[in-house]
């Protein structure tokens, strides 16, 4: 009784969450522009979409930005831990208290004050400001997944590794580097996807000419929806879909390589 | 067998703690030395010293007659067996092992050979290509001692290596250790808390306690003779008590008094307070009023060979504990007699760290 | 000992460039008047009429849409602890894949549900059913709000009850608790942490969005969040949308402060 009730729940849960979605993605094949009636197949929304200059340049800046902005952040929040390792706790939590104010800081609050700094700096918003923008809310992120790793026992590692003869630098790249890379790793991807999912804080410190996915969405929804975002939803979601499957398969397959 | 580790007024504090207030230490060639003490007291610090990872605020560490203090760690010729081990989880036993000959560029055929002498020297033929995560306790620590030794050094610093396993294990690993010992033919300097190991495994034991050395001497020596309070409370059951000085070879505890030989040795005038530390299988059971003090046995523990006993003093002020291999019953009244030569008297302690503190081991 | 401070030096760059500076320059203009002087004005216009409406609104449908949240996630979350491993994969998979796809996107799908042409009113067509009116009403928006951080209620929540030691569970019954007893004195207070960073990751982007609210809401129903967006890209009146984000900040952080007094453990769940 408890385990079918449990069932109809997460049935219940997976519509809620997914009946959307699905609805854009049959909708993304639909010939006609209605949003209620089926009039037959076609691929021509997605050609609208290829075609679109104004699309391609907002997916080229979206991922260009993205890549770019967890790159940053990955280098300068993994150095960021490696330096705390080495301060006084106390400092080491002042500067966590910094560290958490983007995470628990509204994003418009954020984007607001970063564009004020901007404007106050004289820097002419676009590409370079959305960039510094979304490093700044990525570090967080990064020394979150990258610090628990840096811990006592990465220290005992790193003394044994000296203790049996290794240089600084080589039980560094040898022992502590390979010891933090799973948390480099999520930090990593972490910072991507917050980097493609955000709007608000782009919104704020872009210029006028420059749009990433998120932000050209926002501009056409309020002119009226066209089909052709229905299918660039399908696109995004067969993405996400393609790169969860493969982290998670390769995940699992690590954990049965640790099982066996 | 000439000296090869010496210690020469180590002080270290850290922050506002001084954890180590003037160590001197000689370690011989080949030797076995176990540094002994509870949490807190400066042991690790003392190996870690050693081994390069802390540096003295004071004194200076020798080695093999060179100083070494300013030595950085990876170039100092001893190696370590960690607490927990410290095996490097992304190698396997085998690379784990290959670690510091691979640092020293030593040829793939060395290393190979190297490696399954390391391993059969442990008893774990084969493990090569284990991983890390797939070994039990024990055989981390035995791949842990496999990786410290390969490096040939001449000083193993061992620090508690065995206190990760359960007791049978560790009773095993004992024999082991000393096997290994002998078989390589090098100093062992070893720190653990169990007054049990320190005893079984040592030709040398250094109590330590509160940052200074309490006592340094062969178990047997450290055992008998005790040369304080806390060095008896720690290794080993006793019986400490207050006692006064009555005569040359007389010490009064409680109003009895009890015939002993050391009080004349070490030289207490009459009148010295002192403590008096009777080890409980030195005491013997006779008949009711036959022996030198009476007592009603309060509780018996049967503790596998022989039985441990409470047994109240007749005027109520004292709790003796008793080890015999006879059995007694809860209740019986009995008379209790100690040979001269057991009762051990001590200088009463002048500073706070020489007191018997109480342990929670 | 591994490392020297100074590898640090970009990281206090970026907090002194990104955060420290600009939460400055947002508390610079919020006190400063058009005319270049210090003025409470800006702070103080929130309690005009029209502000405080919104403000009330955005704290009313924040709250809400995290208190369905949290009456969805808690069994979501309990179901899935109590589901078979390899099958809890799978769960967890299938409720982060809807966080991976852009919000706007799924906020767009909402829109497209709700809309006058829309599919749900399309549907009630085929039946021959009148049309509703469901965009454009604090429902819809709450509904948009609920779909959008639902998984960040849910994953939290998972996380720390996940973790409950379930001898603790057969403890409860074994010490003779029902099972209503065990859930309110044992998994619950247990969950808490869990808990508390959900709400914390739904209540904040549910009082400060402004999009969910144009989108949903068709800009006719206005939330504080609405409100500085408007006076920053529309108006263009910095002072005021400074000084209105610092009442709002205020607001966050007392909301933050309070759900603090529940949570021992300082937020260290927040991821």
């Amino acid at each position: 009784m408890k385990k079918v009730l449990g069932r109809i729940y997460i049935l219940i849960i997976m519509l809620f969450l997914y009946l959307p979605i699905l609805t854009l993605i049959v909708l993304s094949f639909n010939e006609a522009k209605s949003m209620s009636v089926w009039t037959g197949f076609s691929l021509k929304w997605y050609e609208e979409l290829f075609r679109s200059k104004i699309m391609m340049g907002a997916i080229v800046n979206t991922f260009s930005i993205a890549v770019l902005a967890a790159l940053i952040a990955t280098v300068v929040g993994t150095l960021a831990v490696i330096g705390m390792s080495a301060m006084k706790q106390r400092q080491v939590n002042v500067l966590m208290g910094f560290n958490n104010i983007p995470m628990l800081n509204a994003d418009i609050v954020t984007g607001i004050a970063l564009m004020l700094f901007f404007l106050m700096v004289g820097m002419p918003r676009g590409y370079i400001t959305i960039l510094f923008s979304h490093v700044t809310f990525c570090i967080p992120y990064v020394i979150l997944s990258v610090k628990p790793r840096m811990n006592k026992n990465t220290d005992r590692l790193f003394e044994a590794a000296l203790d049996l003869g290794a240089s600084e630098r080589y039980a560094f790249r040898r022992i502590v580097l390979p010891e933090l890379r799973p948390g480099i790793m999520s930090g990593f991807l972490l910072s991507f996807t917050m980097s493609v999912d955000d709007f608000i804080i782009t919104y704020f410190t872009r210029g006028a000419g420059i749009n990433t996915i998120s932000t050209l969405i926002y501009s056409q929804v309020k002119v009226g929806i066209r089909p052709s975002l229905f299918a660039l939803s399908t696109l995004v979601f067969a993405a996400a879909l393609i790169v969860l499957l493969t982290v998670n398969l390769r995940q699992s397959r690590a954990d049965k390589a640790l099982a066996a | 067998m000439g000296e090869l580790i010496r210690l020469e007024g180590i002080v270290k504090s850290f922050d506002d703690t001084v954890v180590l207030k003037g160590i001197d230490l000689s370690v011989e060639e080949n030797e076995f030395v176990t540094l002994l003490g509870p949490s807190g007291c400066g042991k690790t610090t003392t190996l870690r010293i050693i081994g390069g990872f802390v540096r003295p605020d004071e004194g200076r560490v020798f080695f093999d007659g060179k100083d070494i203090t300013d030595m950085p760690a990876n170039q100092r010729p001893v190696n370590t067996v960690f607490q927990n081990y410290a095996l490097f989880p992304h190698m396997n036993v085998g690379e784990n092992i290959a670690f510091s000959m691979r640092v020293k560029n030593k040829p793939e055929a060395y290393i190979k050979d190297k490696i399954k002498y390391a391993l059969k020297l442990v008893n774990l033929d084969g493990f090569e290509s284990r991983r890390i995560d797939q070994l039990s306790g024990g055989q981390q620590q035995r791949i842990a001692m496999a990786r410290a030794i390969v490096n040939e050094p001449r000083v193993l610093l061992l620090d508690e290596p065995l206190g990760a396993l359960d007791l049978k294990l560790r009773q095993e690993m004992q024999y082991e250790l000393v096997r290994l010992k002998k078989e390589l033919g090098i100093t062992f300097l070893y720190i653990t808390h169990d007054q049990e190991e320190a005893l079984t495994m040592s030709d040398k034991v250094v109590v330590m306690n509160e940052g200074y050395i309490q006592q340094e001497g062969s178990p047997e020596e450290i055992y008998d003779e005790p040369v304080n309070a806390f060095v008896a409370d720690f290794i080993g059951d006793s019986n400490i008590l207050s006692g006064l000085m009555v005569d040359e070879k007389l010490v009064r505890i409680n109003d009895i008094d009890y015939p002993c030989i050391d009080g004349s040795e070490q030289g207490f005038p009459p009148r010295t307070p002192v403590d008096v530390v009777i080890r409980p299988e030195d005491i013997e059971i006779k008949p009711y009023g036959k022996g030198l003090f009476n007592g009603t046995i309060i509780s018996k523990l049967f503790i596998g060979v022989h039985y441990e006993m409470l047994v109240q003093s007749e005027d109520g002020e004292i709790e003796w504990l008793l080890q015999n291999y006879d059995q007694h019953d809860v209740g019986e009244k009995i008379g209790m007699y100690v040979r001269p030569e057991n009762i051990q008297i001590m200088q009463k302690p002048k500073s706070e760290a020489e007191s018997a503190i109480e342990l929670d081991i | 000992m591994i490392a020297k401070k100074r590898y640090a030096a970009p990281f206090i760059f970026w907090i002194i460039a990104g955060t420290v500076i600009p939460l400055i320059s947002i508390a610079y203009y919020g006190f400063t008047s058009r005319s270049g002087g210090f003025t409470l004005a800006n702070v103080a216009a929130m309690f005009r009429h029209d502000h405080m409406q919104a403000l009330g609104l955005s704290l009313l449908l924040a709250f809400i849409s995290t208190l369905i949240c949290l009456i969805i996630a808690f069994p979501m979350a309990m179901v899935l602890r109590e589901s078979k491993y390899g099958k809890q994969g799978f769960l967890i998979f299938v409720i982060i894949l809807p966080m991976w796809m852009n919000f706007l996107l799924r906020t767009m799908a909402w829109q497209v549900l709700l809309e006058r042409q829309g599919v749900i009113n399309g549907l009630l067509g085929l039946f021959g059913l009148p049309h509703q009116e469901l965009m454009n009403t604090p429902g819809a928006i709450i509904l948009g709000m609920v779909y959008d951080f639902l998984p960040f209620m849910i994953l939290p929540i998972y996380n720390t009850v996940s973790k409950i030691d379930s001898h603790l569970i057969e403890a409860s019954y074994d010490l003779g608790a029902t099972k209503f007893r065990t859930y309110t004195k044992v998994i619950l207070p247990l969950s808490v942490p869990g808990i508390v960073s959900g709400i914390t990751m739904v209540f904040i982007p549910a009082l400060t969005t402004f999009v969910i609210s144009n989108m949903l809401g068709g800009g006719k129903i206005n939330l504080i969040g609405n409100i500085i967006e408007q006076e920053f890209t529309v108006n263009s009146n910095w002072y005021l949308g400074s000084g209105l984000s610092l009442v709002m900040m205020v607001f966050i952080i007392l909301s933050m402060l309070l759900l603090r007094k529940f949570d021992k453990t300082g937020g260290e769940n927040l991821i």
